[in-house]
């Protein structure tokens, strides 16, 4: 336990903490926030969806299992910042490859260690997220402080471009190949296309600005809108996107980030949680079966409960209410226990559903794994009342919001 | 899916008696569901023979039978109350394996009852070696593996010797045998060689109620991992917890170091054991509620294998419970009558719902207690056996935090790293070559090779597969003491850091020894304000708010204490259990919290003052504990709970914590410290605590003294005329010498100030003498040895006395032990009330235990121990505090003792509590009406567990050291009855028919007559050796004669007929006095324990058997609630 160079977090209202240098030395912001899953470092820490945010892991210990050439969600880290308790000195496992904080150093990730994280956890929890700056150059925290003022916000920020891939990219099926899907890369996961290819499926993954004849282009069967960073808000492109694909009633899954496009084109709001749902616990009811799944969340916004004030879903919840909307019915198929927040979308007359959360896990529980197998269901055309299109889950008593 | 309607009265099963793998968590989960099932407006029966349970306690159940937990007896119960359904999940094995002996006799089928949580198929897939492989195989089917055969060890089952050599000449050795349906691992162990072979399998094959053993591959030194799941009838599935043993596979989980969450598992791995861990659960179709799987993980390529599951709530459940915030009993209990996971809150968020799986940002680690010095000749080595007899849990916001505080709480010699100086000679080469045994407190040795130059990768090896991540951690620990040992000063930083990787005031001292001891430390680390705060435990890491108090200590920026007003009582639990000092101490402690938290404020007596005017009634409770098996560390129970070590520095900061936390916000603070109810360990700290300020209420640590060191208490004695038995205090060989040539052998030796008898024993001769005053010396080196005249065949008398401020005293319970004096009175069995003292004793004990009570100053709780001898009293000891029997007492008299205790401390009168209702309003337990029932209280002993590295039986002889780890009360109208209900809740019923083995010592042969002739007139057919035939014969009782083991001869020896399972009861009493009484049938008492034949040992006790023989061949055993008895009793009063 040699004593590291010190380094100090200064939040936006000025709380600040001290600490020890992590990672790289230097000087970085972001917004903070937290992850509560006690395993997957590794893969949080390459998920494109926290580019320019702060992380700050609640587990105490990081680092105990190393890296290895396997567990990255993309091809680099992609925190603007890393805040841990206490990092692991050595990495114990037999797939390591090396140690997380030399990783880190190499891709120039600053960080800081040493700090309450659980304290600093509360804050982000009572007074939501906002922005923070860490550093380990600076020793005057009123200095940095200003500097964490001026770094840009989340909300308002369109990071798709920033993130996704410059040139496209197939994922080839396993096995006999079934469907062919064309990916929106706007922040994409691995685990993904990978979770496509177990089920046949062969991914074109796209960039950010495709148009829907690139998509058509690739022959796919169906379209996927990936998660992703930034606030839903400004992604006028793929929202223009999603709404040519349904009009086509081409299949459509989404995750996360695709999941507020599906909201937005199908003219629902989206709005900012105050500290989001960053964890690998997240128990999200599916309101279709009645059954619990535990599930993996990173996301700071989400989709609107439609027709009701953002974030006070709770009101009485009709279990089979359906909203129209110009491309017809849809139903909130997903809700999270925990707060009501709307997880997951679900077009009754197009073939499109999407979920707030994130079935491709890594990390986090397989419990939703099977969003895949409906997504590949979906473009089979059979609805699971075998009807085309998503179907309504029950077939009598349409309810009209 | 609400809760089922057509569930109106539900059936209970407890654990039974405390023995090594089923311990007082079984109360702990017994009682929150019976909490919940009552909440819901259920009807519930409960059975459970164990007194000092919280859920025997009449007001958490409507109908509680304190019966034993056998067939027979639960028939009895069913038949009188007609449950709709039976709940057997929360009572360990012994309930599980009642529930499926009462489904297999078709009781359940008779009466209409409906097993819930658990259906017996599941049970029988869980439980059942062959068929749970297969279950495995196809739950890895299930989720598409490559190789679902290898998520199995290659293993078979078998039913003979011959079976079992067929299949190791497959497998090759080593391998592990795991006997079918027994708990705890018992008689399972690691066969290295054929000898161990023939030995563990053919114990095995007879500990297994269906004569079968599992023989399997070794997985040896992979990583071992436990999940702890819940599934609701909609199966919808959590995972609560994971935990990863530090101790690799070989060592049983109840005897690993344990961590809780997993820390060196990538997520990519967690998943596969949470996915595998799930389709387990599924195949096998547990109903509801809690089950726990463990994992062996193959560090080199990752492997995994399911090693087994428990269909049940288990140790691992109470403590993934206390770990996580997440009430996993409770919650079965929900889901067992309907409910479904996101029906239920989670009860510390109070908004969001139980079906999620907690997070956790801190790190929990479990150390288990041994007590092999209790059991000399036993083998040490850590196997696949458990052997230990308890546990504590620590939480820290790092791994070396929590593990620093588990070490110090388990109140060993060693209080942490470096407190004791190493073995002497230890060197790098020969401390690696320890680390190869499994042993108690492997993890000094693993910091000792670490600090004398071995690698980590070294010690990985030596200690056959430690992780290197844990290892390093030790390292890391190292490393920081050659910076204390060289820093010029110890500077606020440096101390920080300290604190921080959790090393205690007393570790630093003994680095820096310039610091004037712990006291030191602690003054400059005050003086730099050094001090810990408290985080919550929120089962969501901080992600929501959470309402429920349950704090641990930590080096960190910010507390997490909410300030309160009320006046405030810091309870000190009693720690780990141990071998002297259980759960009847975590009894008295509940009982504390719950009498303070009732307790009206500012009448008249009263200490406290409510301080905010509320008129509120209660006192603000606040546990301190670190036993993650009992009901004390519920957080349900006590208004705010500390899970922290019972050492002087933690308890002084909590202390600190509330009482100034207390005052900040305008109140009272901490108006007292309750010392005396958790057994010696507070009671250790109370004249430390009260020097440093702190307010430690009832009896005062002067009067503690005054009770506990010998001289002190002769002259409380002497100024009230009571007799005692000579003694003397002896620091040497030749003073003690001098003290027996005065009064003459034999004399009782003994360190002062210990509990349970350790280090105590009957010595007959001056070599005897020296040979102990050389072993004593070592045991407690700050205090002297006690040595007392021994009284030879003495009627031993026990008390629980309460005496208030105005010197009342009311007696609590007069119990007569049914073993003569010089068995440890935990040891012995007792009856009450007295069955054959006259009243004149009574009005004598009562003289004596007030003079006693006044003399020493007593506020609250005393135990004293009598010997009638000849017609005199004699003085024993004097304990003041709650003893091991409040508990008994309690439910045998219907009076509240502890409870009672706890507001004398806070100065109510015995008068006040009386006029409350509290106690009786006239009268005490001394003089209990005629017609009450006789309680026997009777203990239960380890042996069973033990063997010497030569694989055979420990002795099971009593003496004056306390041996057994829990009790069972039998309850009736006449002695005999509640004897043999006794005897069946703690042993198996005693025999109706069949052989009596007799051999007795010659001073014995004359009182064994009668009872021996007894049971030859009940039809039972006596053998015994050739000394005892004779005498039996000439009064006419026909014998066969056997000749001892090591007599030459035709036939079957006595040994070899008892080990054949040929005798229905084994009576042996030592033949000679001191070692020799030991060596002399010792192969026939630990033949006894192996066959699990009872053994008697002593006259009284075969007289008390005789009476329990009678009353189960006439046949007319009834069972009667609880509350039907208390209120019997109280309408008497």
């Amino acid at each position: 336990m040699a004593k590291r160079r010190s380094a100090i977090l200064v939040l936006e209202d000025g709380r600040t903490f001290h600490g020890e240098a992590y990672g790289s030395v230097g000087e970085t912001f972001g917004e903070a926030v937290f992850n509560t899953g006690m395993t997957g470092y590794q893969e949080t820490l390459t998920d494109p969806s926290y580019h320019r945010q702060v992380v700050v892991q609640t587990a105490p210990h990081i680092g105990n299992t190393g890296v290895n050439g396997e567990d990255d969600e993309s091809d680099r880290i992609w925190v603007a910042g890393y805040v841990v308790r206490d990092p692991a000195r050595i990495g114990s496992n037999w797939r390591s490859t090396g140690g997380l904080e030399d990783r880190l150093g190499v891709e120039g990730v600053v960080g800081i260690a040493g700090v309450d994280t659980r304290a600093l956890t509360r804050h982000l929890r009572e007074r939501g997220a906002m922005r923070v700056g860490i550093s380990s150059v600076e020793d005057d925290p009123r200095a940095l402080l200003e500097r964490v003022r001026q770094s840009p916000q989340m909300v308002g920020a369109d990071l798709s471009a920033e993130v996704t891939t410059a040139t496209p990219y197939v994922v080839e099926a396993e096995g006999v190949h079934r469907y062919t899907v064309a990916a929106v890369d706007l922040g994409i996961k691995r685990n993904v296309p990978r979770r496509l290819a177990a089920r046949g499926v062969t991914t074109h993954v796209l960039p950010a600005g495709s148009t829907i004849d690139d998509l058509l282009a690739t022959g796919a069967d169906a379209v996927f809108f990936s998660p992703g960073p930034g606030d839903p808000a400004t992604a006028d492109g793929p929202v223009t996107l999603a709404r040519e694909v349904l009009s086509r009633r081409i299949p459509l899954f989404g995750i996360c980030f695709g999941s507020q496009i599906l909201g937005r084109a199908l003219g629902f709001g989206t709005y900012k949680l105050g500290y989001g749902h960053r964890g690998i616990n997240q128990p999200v009811l599916d309101r279709v079966t009645g059954k619990v799944e535990v599930t993996s969340h990173n996301h700071g916004f989400a989709v609107a409960w439609p027709g009701r004030e953002p974030g006070t879903a709770a009101g009485p919840v009709v279990p089979d209410e359906v909203i129209e909307t110009e491309f017809g019915g849809v139903q909130v198929s997903h809700v999270c226990l925990n707060d009501n927040v709307v997880e997951g979308l679900r077009a009754v007359d197009v073939p499109a559903f999407t979920v707030q959360y994130h079935p491709e896990a890594a990390a986090g529980p397989h419990d939703a794994d099977y969003l895949f197998d409906r997504f590949a269901e979906l473009i089979e055309g059979r609805g699971p009342d075998g009807q085309p299109g998503a179907g309504r889950n029950h077939s009598e008593g349409r309810t009209n919001a | 899916m609400p809760k089922r309607d057509d569930l109106k009265h539900i059936l209970v099963i407890g654990s039974g008696p405390i023995v090594i793998g089923q311990a007082c968590e079984f109360d702990y989960s017994g009682t929150q569901a019976c909490r919940v099932l009552r909440s819901e407006g259920i009807r519930v029966s409960l059975v459970n023979s164990n007194p000092a349970t919280i859920m025997t306690d009449p007001e958490f159940a409507d109908a509680t039978y304190v019966e034993p937990i056998t067939p027979e007896f639960v028939e009895l119960v069913i038949a009188k109350e007609r449950p709709d359904a039976l709940l057997a999940t929360l009572g360990g094995q012994t309930a599980l394996n009642t529930a499926v002996a009462l489904h297999a006799a078709g009781v359940l089928d008779k009466y209409g009852v409906e097993l819930i949580g658990a259906n017996i198929e599941a049970i029988n897939r869980g439980e059942d070696r062959q068929l749970f492989k297969e279950i495995v195989a196809k739950a890895g089917v299930r989720l598409g593996l490559a190789d679902p055969d290898g998520l199995v060890p290659r293993s078979r089952v078998c039913h003979s010797m011959d079976e079992v050599r067929e299949t190791v000449a497959e497998l090759g050795l080593p391998v592990v045998i795991r006997p079918s349906f027994t708990m705890g691992g018992l008689g399972s162990g690691m066969a290295h060689t054929d000898e161990d072979l023939t030995r563990i399998a053919g114990s095995g094959l007879a500990a297994s109620p269906v004569h079968e053993v599992l023989i399997e591959e070794s997985v040896l030194g992979w990583k071992e991992y436990e999940l702890e799941l819940m599934r609701d009838r909609h199966d919808n599935v959590v995972v609560v917890c994971s935990i990863e043993n530090i101790d690799p596979m070989g060592v049983h989980t109840g005897d690993s170091v344990t961590v809780a969450p997993a820390m060196t598992l990538t997520d990519r791995e967690y998943q596969n054991l949470r996915d595998l861990g799930i389709a387990v659960l599924r195949e096998v179709g547990v109903d509801t509620g809690g089950c726990n799987i463990q994992f062996a993980v193959n560090p080199a390529d990752g492997r995994i294998v399911v090693i087994e599951m428990n269909p049940r709530v288990s140790r691992s459940s109470a403590l993934a419970s206390k770990a996580t915030g997440f009430p996993i009993a409770k919650i079965a209990a929900k889901l067992a009558i309907g409910y479904t996971l996101d029906e239920i809150p989670n009860d510390i968020t109070r908004k969001t719902p139980a079906a999620f799986e907690p997070a956790l940002d801190y790190v929990v680690v479990k150390i288990p207690r041994f007590a092999f010095e209790k059991f000399p000749g036993a083998d040490p080595e850590l196997t696949t056996t458990m052997k230990s007899v308890g546990e504590a849990m620590s939480l820290g916001r790092n791994f070396t935090e929590a593990l620093n505080k588990a070490m110090r709480s388990m109140e060993t010699t060693s209080s942490g790293f470096w407190t004791t100086p190493d073995p002497e000679g230890a060197t790098r080469e020969s401390t690696l070559a320890a680390l190869g045994m499994p042993h108690d407190g492997r993890l000094y040795t693993v910091e000792r090779a670490l600090r004398l130059g071995a690698s980590i990768a070294e010690v990985t090896a030596a200690s056959g597969g430690i992780d290197p991540w844990f290892l390093d951690q030790i390292a890391s620990l190292v490393e920081l003491r050659t910076e204390i040992v060289a820093a010029p000063v110890l500077d606020a930083d440096l101390l920080r850091r300290a604190k921080r990787a959790g090393l205690s005031d007393r570790q630093l001292a003994a680095l820096r020894p310039e610091l004037a001891a712990e006291d030191g430390v602690r003054i400059l680390r005050h003086r730099l304000d050094v001090r810990p705060v408290y985080k919550t435990v929120d089962t969501c890491a901080a992600e929501f708010e959470a309402t429920t108090p349950y704090h641990y200590s930590t080096y960190d920026e910010e507390t997490e204490v909410a300030p309160s007003d009320r006046p405030k009582v810091l309870i000190l639990g009693s720690g780990p259990n141990r071998i002297g000092q259980g759960i009847e101490f975590d009894y008295s402690c509940v009982h504390a919290v719950q009498a303070l938290r009732a307790a009206p404020l500012g009448a008249a007596g009263s200490a406290a003052t409510d301080a905010a005017g509320s008129g509120a009634v209660g006192y603000e409770t606040v546990m301190v504990n670190c036993n993650p098996e009992t009901v004390s560390t519920d957080y349900d129970t006590a208004d705010r709970l500390y899970f922290e070590p019972l050492t002087f520095e933690d308890v002084l900061e909590v202390w600190h914590a509330e009482d100034s936390s207390g005052k900040a916000a305008g109140g009272p603070g901490v108006v007292g410290v309750i010392v005396q109810l958790g057994g010696q360990t507070p009671l250790g700290l109370a004249q430390r605590l009260k020097d440093a300020g702190v307010p430690v209420v009832g009896t005062s640590p002067e009067s503690i003294h005054l009770a506990e060191e010998r001289g002190a208490f002769g002259l409380v004695l002497a100024r009230a005329g009571l007799r005692a038995p000579a003694h003397g205090m002896a620091t040497s060989y030749d003073e003690a010498k001098a003290i027996a040539d005065e009064i003459g052998y034999p004399v009782l030796v003994r360190p002062s100030y210990v509990l349970g008898g350790r280090g105590m024993e009957i010595v007959y001769d001056d070599a005897t003498l020296r040979d102990y005053i050389g072993r004593a010396t070592e045991i407690s080196p700050d205090h002297p040895v006690l040595v007392d005249r021994f009284l030879d065949d003495a009627i031993e008398i026990d008390v629980d006395a309460l005496c208030d401020a105005d010197g009342e005293v009311y007696l609590g319970g007069v119990m007569e032990h049914i073993e003569e004096a010089g068995i440890h009175s935990g040891d012995s069995s007792c009856a009450l009330p007295p069955i054959t003292l006259a009243g004149s004793h009574l009005t004598e004990v009562r003289r004596y235990t007030e003079a006693i009570a006044r003399g020493v100053g007593v506020r609250g709780l005393l135990n004293v121990q009598y010997a009638l001898k000849d017609d005199m009293l004699y003085v024993l000891e004097a304990n003041p505090r709650a003893s091991r029997t409040v508990p008994f007492v309690s439910k045998a008299t219907a009076v509240p003792l502890a409870k009672a205790a706890a507001r004398i401390a806070l100065g109510a009168t015995i008068a006040e509590l009386r006029a409350e209702g509290l106690l009786p309003a006239t009268g005490d337990g001394g003089v209990l009406p005629p017609d009450a029932p006789i309680a026997v209280k009777e203990a239960v002993l380890p042996f069973k567990r033990f063997r010497t590295p030569a694989g055979k039986g420990v002795d099971s002889l009593l003496g004056p050291e306390m041996k057994s780890t829990g009790e069972v009360m039998g309850i009736d109208t006449s002695f005999g009855h509640a004897f043999a209900k006794s005897q069946s809740a703690a042993y198996g019923s005693l025999p109706t028919a069949g052989k009596i083995f007799v051999s007795v010592a010659n001073r014995d042969k004359r009182g064994m007559i009668f009872p021996i002739k007894r049971l030859a007139d009940l039809g039972f057919e006596i053998v015994a050796t050739t000394g005892t035939a004779e005498v039996l014969r000439r009064h006419g009782i026909a014998c066969e004669q056997i000749r001892k083991h090591y007599q030459t001869g035709e036939g079957a020896d006595a040994v070899s007929m008892i080990l054949a399972g040929d005798v229905a009861l084994v009576v042996n009493t030592p033949q000679g006095s001191g070692a020799s009484a030991r060596s002399d049938g010792y192969e026939i008492r630990s033949a006894a324990v192996t066959a699990d034949i009872p053994c008697i040992t002593t006259v009284p006790g075969a007289a008390a058997a005789v009476m329990g023989i009678e009353a189960r061949i006439r046949g007319d055993m009834r069972v009667r609630p609880l509350q039907e008895l208390h209120a019997a009793l109280r309408a008497a009063q």
